[in-house]
């Protein structure tokens, strides 16, 4: 919680507001990934065979298996980077973060192979006294194109520290 | 080729069908594996308490996430497409939660070609609390 400070906005915030990120690239999403993917999420029910099952999905209009749309290529990174726009609050302040939810848009699908671009920036931000005291709010913009420079998704997503 | 609803057949006020989970570290275990969100208050009560939740540990809201998803591909089928959705988590979710997606239409237009439905969507709990306002966007073909 913090406590002892009249704001949580740091001059990085303020700098780093409206800037994109350089673009970061996904490793090639991988078919059992998918597959993983789908049984988590439809945990204990078996998923729709359009995650896994090859001769299924190439009935579709999809051609062949795609990705669960909330699916994140991204998960796993071999070195964590903290993304530009992530630029972080005030210095000495020991901050609790928690998800406020997303806006999400879609366009094309994601399939086994695709390499996903992201670029990242931080669109907005604000503070409001809440339940846990002085509550930051972020709004951070997340861009999706696949590796035919095709729009795949946009997120707009709140995070909340406090 | 599995279209289960065609715009034509949509009306406003027209309700999807509910779609449920009962959630507990079994779910979130395996979402933490493949999202890599091994994050303390999701895996451990004490963490849980120290982020100020006093039953514990809770879920992931991307996991919510993910089950708002299911259930609107789970209503429209393999054959129509997921344009838009968006959602607030306002409410935790605790240990054994059964959570239980709904969704009601209140919107219909062709926008550029596409046959857009609107919903308004929640995922409530067992006890009737809305956990996640939100809405969805959905493309469904002609009959």
């Amino acid at each position: 919680m913090a406590t002892g400070v009249d704001t949580l906005i740091s001059p990085a915030m303020q700098e780093a507001k409206g800037q994109w990120s350089e673009p970061r690239l996904s490793p090639p999403i991988s078919l059992s990934d998918i597959r993983k993917w789908a049984i988590a999420t439809y945990w204990p029910e078996t998923p729709p065979p359009l995650y896994w099952d090859e001769d299924y999905a190439a009935g579709t209009r999809w051609g062949g298996i795609v990705a669960p749309l909330d699916f994140n290529p991204f998960a796993w990174p071999v070195k964590r980077l903290r993304p530009p726009a992530a630029a972080a609050p005030v210095e000495g302040v020991r901050l609790t973060g928690i998800n406020g939810g997303q806006t999400d848009t879609y366009g094309e699908p994601m399939r086994p192979g695709d390499v996903i671009s992201a670029r990242t920036r931080l669109a907005d931000f604000n503070e409001r006294q809440g339940r846990f005291g002085l509550m930051l709010y972020t709004y951070n913009e997340i861009e999706w194109t696949n590796q035919n420079g095709e729009f795949v998704r946009r997120r707009i997503a709140t995070g909340i520290r406090y | 080729m599995t279209v289960n609803v065609y715009f034509d057949d949509v009306k406003v006020g027209d309700e999807m069908p509910t779609w449920s989970r009962t959630t507990n570290f079994m779910h979130w275990n395996r979402y933490a594996a493949v999202n890599d969100e091994f994050v303390p208050f999701h895996m451990d009560d004490d963490d849980g308490r120290k982020a100020g939740n006093q039953q514990g540990a809770f879920g992931m809201g991307n996991l919510r996430y993910a089950y708002l998803a299911n259930a609107l591909r789970d209503w429209i089928g393999d054959e129509a497409e997921i344009r838009e959705i968006g959602c607030q988590y306002r409410a935790i979710n605790q240990k054994n939660d059964t959570l239980s997606v709904v969704g009601k239409v209140v919107e219909k237009e062709v926008v550029d070609g596409e046959n857009r439905v609107r919903l308004e969507t929640n995922v409530m709990n067992q006890n009737g609390e809305a956990t996640c306002p939100g809405h969805a966007v959905v493309v469904l073909p002609n009959r």
